[in-house]
């Protein structure tokens, strides 16, 4: 018997594969019909490869350039993004979603924004960064604070440049360990914090990164004196339903998938397993 | 209310009656023990069973399901699947029904679940009161647990020779007119299942030694008892707990593909909130490493947080985990010790 079920994948289309490092790499999707898939920034799809299983991924791309694809962008991990990392143009991938809690937008407009993406943290983060640039007008100082661990690691590269180059943003980047070719900072991304001034009650700040991060750049951002309600977090939870059933990515009695995986950090920070 | 009597002689033939038209889950043995499982002749139906080593949730969510199916030949597609057949669950303790309600709540909120609620929906209940514990692990009572006064389609109690039976949906009521022999309750009936429900009460202990109500509360000033250090040295991480919860229903996907690549099924299994690698992601992080982490997690889930969740009690006192642990952990007495320790 048939009938519909929130587990089962819809298939749409790889339209294109490009790399971006040695380990990431930005799949463009395309949904059966051109549709869009009307995310917000900050939510995530469930991505299945065929046969081989599922995992959840932050969309990279803004609601913004939708244009009847959305990017993702993947770190090649687990057994489920190796298979992905294998897929070409034209291959079928399954997708579920958007699901989850993204960026609320429109409480941001008019403020200033300070982003605090570290390694990967940069892709769920891109999604709201481009579109707060694609309506530039509406929001006060863009402010973004990017760190990985090597020049090779920096993600979409190109993306960065551009931003470097705007006068509207303030861009920094760091690496924790530079290379012959590496003229820019080098030190771990909370040293990047001490080059801006912010006025802390018109600024919301933003940070995605690994667990390890968060502790030491939230120090920085509550340094600055920015209120514990507008500090987002977008945390990595596991996840097998992406519809608040399994369990698997429970922070106590919060669940990653629905009511994140965007945190305030005040709604965070007295669950002891969520940091 | 509206009392049937079902004479005992007449059982057997209800149950042969039933099994003809659905899958029938009753409790049988097995071994020494009990299960809830397919019955497939009158004489495995034990009602006279104590508790079972699984719930009746196997019925309702088995313990692995298919949930889609991919076919991958041509352009590919997605066929959801629905395991769902027409059943009747027969015998179930009241413990067990209001579990059921919990679990209703779990798979209707935000995302209704489509594969639970279609069995749930072609599933009868037929609920048995307890008339005493089934072993010194019960607290039931504690638990609010020890009768129900919904969540079943008819409800038994056995008053001697026969059960009363009352009805507690229309559906319940159409199975009773087709399937069994029963005849209205007298005063006499009455008479004798007031004595039989009256003498039952002393029967059944306290074992908290609070109220149970308080169990939230508690629990949120003991976070950082010590009392989960000393969980997480003893326990083996087996998971047994949580597979005999008969509110436990948190659930791993798993894809499998055929030989030939043709097709691959997507299979639903229980899963463990006490396995290491239930809270790891693929990057290596694990967010429940310890043993103390995990169990602590399942204790406030049962205490606490499904509570909040759907405002229905996420431990129904019918002390399963007590009797899986290998390592005598004991749920009634690590409420008790934190209780002790405020």
């Amino acid at each position: 018997m048939s009938q519909s079920s929130i587990y089962a994948p819809e298939f749409a289309r790889l339209a294109d594969v490009r790399p971006l490092t040695e380990l990431e790499k930005l799949f463009t999707i395309e949904l059966p019909g051109g549709r869009s898939l009307g995310h917000e920034p900050g939510q995530f799809v469930m991505v299945s490869v065929p046969g081989v299983g599922e995992a959840p991924i932050s969309i990279t791309s803004s609601p913004s350039r939708s244009n009847g694809t959305f990017e993702l962008c993947v770190r090649r991990v687990g057994d489920v993004t190796n298979a992905l990392h294998r897929m070409k143009p034209g291959d079928p991938v399954g997708v579920r979603g958007p699901f989850g809690h993204g960026f609320p937008i429109e409480q941001m407009r008019g403020k200033d924004l300070l982003f605090a993406p570290g390694g990967l943290g940069l892709a769920p983060l891109r999604s709201l960064i481009n579109q707060v640039l694609d309506e530039r007008g509406s929001f006060g100082r863009v402010i973004i604070l990017y760190g990985a661990k090597r020049p090779a690691e920096l993600l979409f590269r190109d993306e960065l440049e551009q931003w470097a180059a705007r006068e509207d943003v303030e861009f920094h980047v760091t690496v924790d360990r530079g290379d012959e070719s590496w003229t820019g900072h080098v030190g771990v991304i909370t040293t990047l914090f001490p080059r801006v001034t912010v006025d802390p009650r018109n600024t919301v700040a933003v940070t995605c990164g690994p667990p390890i991060m968060y502790r030491f750049v939230l120090m920085e951002m509550l340094g600055k004196g920015i209120p514990e309600t507008q500090i987002y977090l977008s945390l990595e939870r596991r996840m097998k339903c992406g519809v608040g059933k399994c369990g698997h990515c429970q922070i106590n009695n919060l669940y990653c998938c629905q009511d994140g995986p965007v945190f305030t950090y005040a709604q965070i920070k007295n669950v002891p397993e969520a940091l | 209310m509206r009392l049937r009597i079902l004479p005992k002689e007449a059982v057997p033939q209800l149950v042969q009656a039933l099994m003809a038209d659905y899958r029938l889950i009753g409790p049988k043995a097995k071994g020494p023990e009990f299960v809830f499982a397919p019955i497939s002749d009158p004489s495995e139906m034990r009602l006279d069973y104590n508790i079972t080593i699984l719930s009746p949730k196997v019925a309702l969510q088995p313990p692995q399901e298919r949930v889609a199916r991919l076919d991958l030949k041509g352009e590919p597609y997605v066929e959801p699947v629905v395991e769902a057949e027409p059943t009747v669950i027969f015998g179930a303790h009241t413990c067990d029904v209001h579990a059921i309600r919990m679990l209703d709540r779990a798979f209707t909120a935000d995302y209704p679940d489509a594969h639970y609620l279609e069995r749930r929906r072609q599933t009868l209940i037929i609920s048995l009161e307890c008339l005493q514990p089934c072993d010194e692990h019960s607290f039931c009572k504690d638990m609010g647990t020890l009768t129900a006064d919904e969540g079943y389609d008819l409800h038994l109690t056995d008053i001697g020779d026969a059960y009363t039976v009352h009805v507690g949906t229309e559906a319940g009521e159409a199975l009773l007119e087709k399937y069994a022999r029963t005849r209205p309750a007298t005063d006499e009936d009455m008479r004798r299942l007031n004595a039989v429900l009256s003498a039952k009460w002393p029967r059944f202990t306290h074992r908290l030694d609070f109220d149970a109500a308080e169990l939230p509360a508690m629990l949120a000033t003991a976070y950082e008892h010590p009392i989960w250090a000393e969980l997480g040295d003893r326990c083996l991480a087996c998971g047994s707990c949580t597979n005999v919860c008969p509110t436990c229903y948190c659930f791993n996907m798993i894809d499998s593909i055929a030989l030939d690549q043709t097709e691959a099924v997507r299979v639903r299994r229980w899963d463990s909130c006490q396995l290491d690698e239930f809270a790891r992601v693929a990057g290596g992080e694990n967010f429940r490493h310890a043993r103390a982490a995990r169990q602590r997690h399942r204790f406030f889930r049962k205490g606490k947080w499904l509570q909040e969740r759907f405002g229905t009690t996420g431990c129904v006192g019918c002390g399963r985990c007590i009797r899986a642990c290998l390592v005598h952990i004991n749920i009634v007495e690590v409420f008790n010790a934190i209780h002790g320790s405020a």
